[in-house]
């Protein structure tokens, strides 16, 4: 069993080497495979960071009628954050909103002499609102509207900005709906070149195949080594792809950081490498050993 | 002890074998003859499971041929050493790897297989050639790792299809010394051939096969087609 084992690495690797350039174009397709899989993996890294962003950007804000004592906005704020959908409720006061308004328009003297002419604080205190589903903003509405505090509440953000959170909603749809089905063509288009790829190159030693199974090799002896066959262009494809996406992530992070801020690819890179490539290689010695079995199949019938 | 009983076998309504019956005993040496498509590479297919029979029973030792599973032909086949016409070496392996692979089919430990391939090759006259390609050999000498190949590991019968068919006539002549050495010490050997010379001069037990149909079976046969 063992010295059956140990010949049929040392055959996979002989065949390796002696098939020198099967095996060239084996790894060039599995590379290719394998870099088209490292994409996807870091444009699903993109598109959930972009995602995350946007949904981050989208929230409804409670605005309080002036006389509203705090502790009715705190044990509302309470009870709000009870609910199932809200994933966080951000108590704004009046002081910290005009702290906030003074920061943002400190630049703007216009603003701030406008601003002094009150000799209250004009602003209202907020309760500002996310939900963890986007979809849930527009019943998160109804349920505000509804509740016993209209009398509390000056007005409710989300009607203002409903047009734009749908859209945003919708958008967010797309860009998730799309990305699963691009993921799932280049997937499979990858996985079909590299499969026919091994099957070609299986197809050509079919002879030798047959001439394998007349001096009484059996199955497993014969499949072993196009199997180790399989596991090297795996190995040396996944490799190597790790290899050129090193120098392409540092290269195209700072425009995609300057298009979506919240993501760091060449960060990401450094704390999930380990995982990337681990990836790169189960993958690429999955596709190999899988397409290896499956191509040789067929031959070792007689 | 191989039995061929009845045994016919059709290809799309072309019949190829017709009711073939014969004995061979162990330690004999058979020739097989007939024209070419009379059906000697056909009896050599069957018997080692590369074909089925279309109609009746092939039997070698214990094992019923014609009824073996996919899954037991490899270790039938260790029992047949076959020779062909076009040599059927492995491309990619030398001549040693060539030959050594009958051995590591059975699993025989490295160091059998260090001695016993040395040896056979040098019973064929190729111990130079031991780390040479098939492609860098001659038809002569592929024709011997065959032969090599086939004899290592002893088996009871060994089969050869038209073995002398690509070779010269000092070639073929090495080839057919080989396969009577061989039955000499103990081995079966089956000879398909239409080369009326060898079988004439071997004068061994010949089947005379025609159309598919088995015609003549004689002890000290000679070539005769009508």
């Amino acid at each position: 069993m063992l010295i059956n084992i140990s010949r049929v690495i040392k055959y996979g690797f002989l065949n390796f080497v002696r098939n020198g350039w099967l095996s060239f174009a084996a790894i060039t397709v599995m590379l290719l495979t394998l870099l088209v899989f490292g994409g996807l993996v870091l444009f699903n890294v993109i598109t959930k960071a972009t995602i995350n962003s946007l949904q981050n950007k989208i929230d409804i804000s409670i605005y309080f009628k002036n006389n509203v004592s705090e502790d009715a906005i705190l044990s509302l704020k309470s009870s709000l954050e009870k609910l199932e959908e809200i994933k966080s409720v951000e108590y704004i006061s009046q002081e910290k909103a005009l702290e906030e308004f003074k920061a943002k328009h400190k630049d703007e003297p216009v603003i701030s002499q406008a601003l002094q002419e009150f000799s209250d604080n004009p602003l209202l205190a907020s309760l500002n609102i996310k939900a963890k589903d986007p979809h849930q903003y527009a019943m998160i509405a109804d349920y505000l509207n509804n509740a016993s505090i209209s009398n509390l509440v000056e007005k409710i953000s989300y009607t203002q900005n409903q047009i734009v959170i749908d859209r945003l909603t919708a958008i967010v749809d797309a860009v998730e709906r799309v990305g699963v089905g691009l993921n799932i063509f280049l997937a499979l288009v990858a996985a079909l070149v590299i499969f026919t790829t091994i099957r070609l190159a299986i197809y050509s030693n079919s002879e030798q195949i047959a001439i394998m199974r007349l001096v009484g090799g059996s199955n497993w002896f014969i499949r072993g080594p196009y199997i180790i066959e399989g596991i090297l262009y795996g190995l040396i494809g996944g490799i190597l792809s790790f290899l050129i996406w090193i120098p392409l992530v540092k290269f195209s992070y700072p425009y995609v950081l300057s298009f979506i801020s919240e993501i760091n690819l060449w960060e990401y890179f450094q704390t999930h490498f380990i995982l990337f490539l681990g990836y790169q290689l189960m993958l690429g010695i999955f596709l190999g050993i899988v397409s290896s079995i499956i191509a040789i199949r067929r031959y070792l019938k007689t | 002890m191989i039995i061929f009983k009845n045994v016919t076998k059709t290809y799309n309504g072309t019949t190829a074998l017709d009711k073939v019956s014969f004995k061979i005993q162990p330690g004999e040496f058979v020739s097989i003859v007939g024209r070419s498509g009379a059906g000697k590479s056909t009896v050599v297919k069957l018997l080692i499971a590369e074909e089925k029979p279309t109609k009746g029973q092939i039997f070698f030792n214990d094992y019923e041929v014609n009824k073996l599973k996919s899954f037991h032909l490899p270790e039938f086949r260790r029992h047949i050493g076959v020779i062909f016409q076009d040599f059927r070496l492995l491309a990619q392996k030398t001549a040693f790897e060539n030959i050594a692979f009958a051995l590591e089919v059975e699993g025989r430990p490295q160091k059998e297989i260090n001695e016993l391939v040395p040896q056979v090759l040098e019973m064929v006259g190729l111990k130079d050639k031991a780390f040479n390609f098939p492609a860098e050999l001659s038809g002569g000498e592929k024709q011997r790792v065959a032969i090599a190949r086939a004899m290592v590991n002893q088996p009871e019968v060994i089969v050869a299809d038209e073995p002398t068919g690509n070779l010269d006539p000092f070639n073929t002549w090495e080839v057919i010394k080989l396969l009577t050495k061989i039955n000499e010490f103990g081995s079966t050997v089956i000879l398909a051939t239409h080369n009326k010379e060898i079988v004439n001069t071997l004068g061994r037990r010949t089947i005379t096969l025609e159309e598919g149909r088995l015609i003549r079976d004689e002890e000290n046969g000679k070539f005769i087609i009508g």
